[in-house]
């Protein structure tokens, strides 16, 4: 009698629970909705109506190499994005990330020179890499030991790393320029994966999201819990499939699907797995959710906030690698320019918020993908460049907005 | 009442937790003093709770509710005074210490992120891993079996985020989270602050089950109705030191309110000196 009543181990009411799941999760999905927690669902909106716009506006915006050309463009800014959506997470901002990104190009490239230091390619990356890295840490250190606001000391680091970009360039040539002429490193941005390749690359990301969700319905089903209907999985990863199969096809008919594809795809996974998977992810979201129920709860705050902050110096890294190799040299303007704006931009544009605490690690390409293809569709319409940054500012303002918006909405759903 | 077959269990699991000697005390503070600079926050004070019962601490403001509750969960230390817990005598010297000892503070803040679900809040800092991977099916079955054993069923779904919770979904997240970790007594500061008639209700019911359970609770309330509802005996401070420890049964609510406003006191602040010379 007693576990009839309503303990959710019971086969009749796991049924029941069963049937109601897919009508469940439309509601539960409505709800978030007005509480605020919109996800990536403005960010679509905002992609499509962008692709329909420049599309309409210049005839070249739908072609293969254009369509290959933003993969590229995407590539650098949502690596940095990636650690960015991280330092968002914690409440916190890291104004360092685009010169970090250059002093990790700049020390890659410098490593590489032929005559010179000469390294292989894995050891310059993976210096430039473990640099960055203590960078972050130092940035980390600073903002929780002395207690200065990270506002502050990654200002204090923007201007200090971009000096050591000036330093490092000019010092190693005197026009600034310096090429990479590692086959290696130029091929990350610069080639492309065969027809098939590109077929078994989709094909393995499909089949391991499908693999990863059934195993995830099993345990739940083995602990006897609700779960969502399989045929959700099955619908989404059926238009995974779709969408991927369309873009690996178009990227085929021009140049194939570049190789940063697969290198941003790794750490996207990575990282989303660490965000959303581990015991670290989850103290993330706390401190940004609430620092102080994060200290009582025993969390190390100070460590998690360290920690950030070496992701980001990190994917800084990656992104700025990426760049350089794209751009094939480096110079004392590397990491500079819009860069860590437009990876700010593109993690909130992404539906990261700014407030700590709401936003996910895929929000960086989504993000990324606005950013970039605004920037794309204006250089195809030839914009002049003062019309190009008021229009991007104007994006970037309208993502801040939704974003306040849907704190307003959370905060009168919590009160109520 | 769909409560009957819950009761039923916690009963049995009542016989299974409560320790066979009832009545002696599970925490006993005996003698316990806090200065700070000049302000004597509390004096010589007695405090007890056994398992099984709900021990009320009321008092004014500046009563020094907070400091007694505080020096026990290991904020501050008191100057003097000694802490028995389970008949042993113990030092408490920092909030870890007193959650060895299974004592659980819920404040009133609650301390949730507003941001996770249910399951990860009550898991928070805890979490159950499955090898490096958070065994989300596990906690999630654990929390609900807390969560049920408190007859707490207004909760739809352990997955939604706590933000869109009522005040006493949120409350009772809290006290979940804090019985779940073989907690041997739970301190609840002013839990029905800032609730409503219903929700007060079910928080009540909620404190009056952990008690049922074998715990040792104390209430911290300005509500002398809510005390006089759930508690079995009532404390009352007045001016850092205890007037008086009142069964509820044999008291009235003018006798508390009496003892809250007007208590006497074997010692009274700033007349000591001149008393003394």
């Amino acid at each position: 009698m007693i576990e009839a009543q309503g303990t959710p181990e019971s086969p009749q009411v796991e049924a029941e629970g069963l049937r109601e799941t897919l009508e469940e999760m439309v509601r539960g999905w409505v709800a978030r909705l007005r509480v605020g927690d919109w996800g990536a669902l403005p960010i679509f909106v905002g992609l499509i109506a962008l692709a329909l716009l420049f599309g309409s506006l210049d005839s070249n915006f739908y072609t293969a190499q254009n369509f290959v050309n933003l993969l590229l463009q995407m590539a650098g800014v949502t690596s940095i994005a990636i650690g960015v959506v991280f330092v968002l997470l914690i409440g916190e901002i890291d104004l360092s990330v685009g010169f970090v990104s250059g002093v990790g190009a700049v020390v890659m490239t410098l490593l590489l020179r032929p005559g010179e230091q000469d390294w292989p390619w894995w050891a310059a990356v993976g210096t430039a890499l473990i640099i960055c890295a203590v960078i972050g840490l130092l940035h980390g250190l600073i903002i929780t030991k002395a207690r200065v606001p990270s506002f502050v000391v990654t200002l204090a680091g923007y201007l200090t790393w971009s000096g050591v970009v000036l330093i490092l360039t000019t010092e190693a040539s005197s026009s600034g320029t310096i090429r990479i002429q590692d086959d290696v490193v130029l091929r990350i941005s610069n080639d492309y994966l065969a027809a098939w390749a590109g077929w078994l690359f989709l094909a393995l990301v499909v089949g391991g999201y499908v693999v990863l969700e059934l195993l995830k319905v099993r345990s739940r089903r083995a602990s006897g819990l609700g779960h969502r209907p399989i045929t959700v999985t099955l619908i989404q990863a059926a238009a995974m499939a779709i969408v991927g199969a369309l873009g690996v096809y178009y990227a085929n008919t021009n140049r194939g699907v570049p190789y940063v594809v697969v290198i941003v795809s790794v750490f996207l996974i990575f990282w989303t797995f660490v965000a959303s998977r581990t015991r670290f992810g989850r103290h993330v979201y706390a401190v940004g959710g609430n620092p102080e129920a994060a200290r009582r709860a025993g969390i190390n705050v100070d460590r998690i906030r360290i920690a950030v902050f070496m992701i980001s110096s990190f994917m800084a890294c990656v992104g700025g690698i990426i760049l350089a190799s794209r751009l094939r040299s480096v110079d004392p303007g590397t990491g500079g320019g819009q860069l860590l704006l437009n990876a700010i931009a593109a993690a909130v544009i992404g539906g990261t918020s700014l407030f700590g605490g709401f936003g996910r690690v895929a929000s960086a390409v989504l993000g990324a993908a606005v950013v970039v293809m605004v920037a794309n569709g204006m250089d195809l319409l030839n914009l002049a460049s003062g019309w190009k940054f008021v229009i991007t500012g104007g994006v970037l303002l309208a993502a801040v907005l939704l974003d306040a918006f849907a704190k307003r909405a959370r905060a009168a759903s919590g009160v109520a | 009442m769909s409560t009957a077959p819950v009761t039923e269990k916690a009963a049995a699991e009542t016989q299974k937790r409560r320790p066979a000697a009832d009545g002696t005390p599970i925490l006993d503070c005996r003698n316990v003093s806090k200065r700070f600079g000049a302000v004597q926050a509390l004096y010589k004070v007695d405090f007890d709770v056994a398992a099984g019962e709900v021990m009320a601490l009321v008092g004014d403001n500046g009563a020094g509710k907070s400091t007694l509750i505080k020096g026990i969960a290991g904020i501050y230390t008191f100057d003097e005074g000694e802490i028995h817990f389970e008949g042993k005598r113990v030092r408490i010297d920092n909030p870890r210490d007193s959650a060895a000892l299974g004592i659980e503070v819920v404040y009133q803040d609650l301390a949730l992120a507003d941001n996770l679900d249910v399951v990860a809040n009550m898991f928070l800092g805890r979490e159950r891993l499955n090898g490096v991977v958070l065994n989300e099916a596990s906690m999630e079955q654990e929390s609900r079996k807390t969560l049920d054993s408190l007859s707490v069923t207004t909760l739809q779904s352990l997955r939604q985020a706590v933000a869109g919770l009522s005040g006493g979904q949120r409350q009772a997240v809290a006290v979940a989270k804090a019985v779940m970790w073989n907690s041997k007594v739970v301190i609840l500061d002013e839990p029905t602050a800032a609730l409503g008639v219903a929700q007060t209700r079910q928080v009540l019911d909620l404190v009056r089950r952990l008690a049922d359970h074998g715990l040792g609770v104390v209430i911290i309330t300005h509500n002398l109705h809510d005390a006089f509802e759930v508690a079995d005996r009532i404390t009352v401070l007045r001016l850092g030191q205890r007037v008086d420890v009142y069964e509820k049964e044999t008291s009235t609510q003018q006798e508390i309110v009496h003892a809250i406003t007007a208590g006497s006191l074997e010692h009274v602040p700033g007349m000591v000196a001149e008393g003394e010379l």
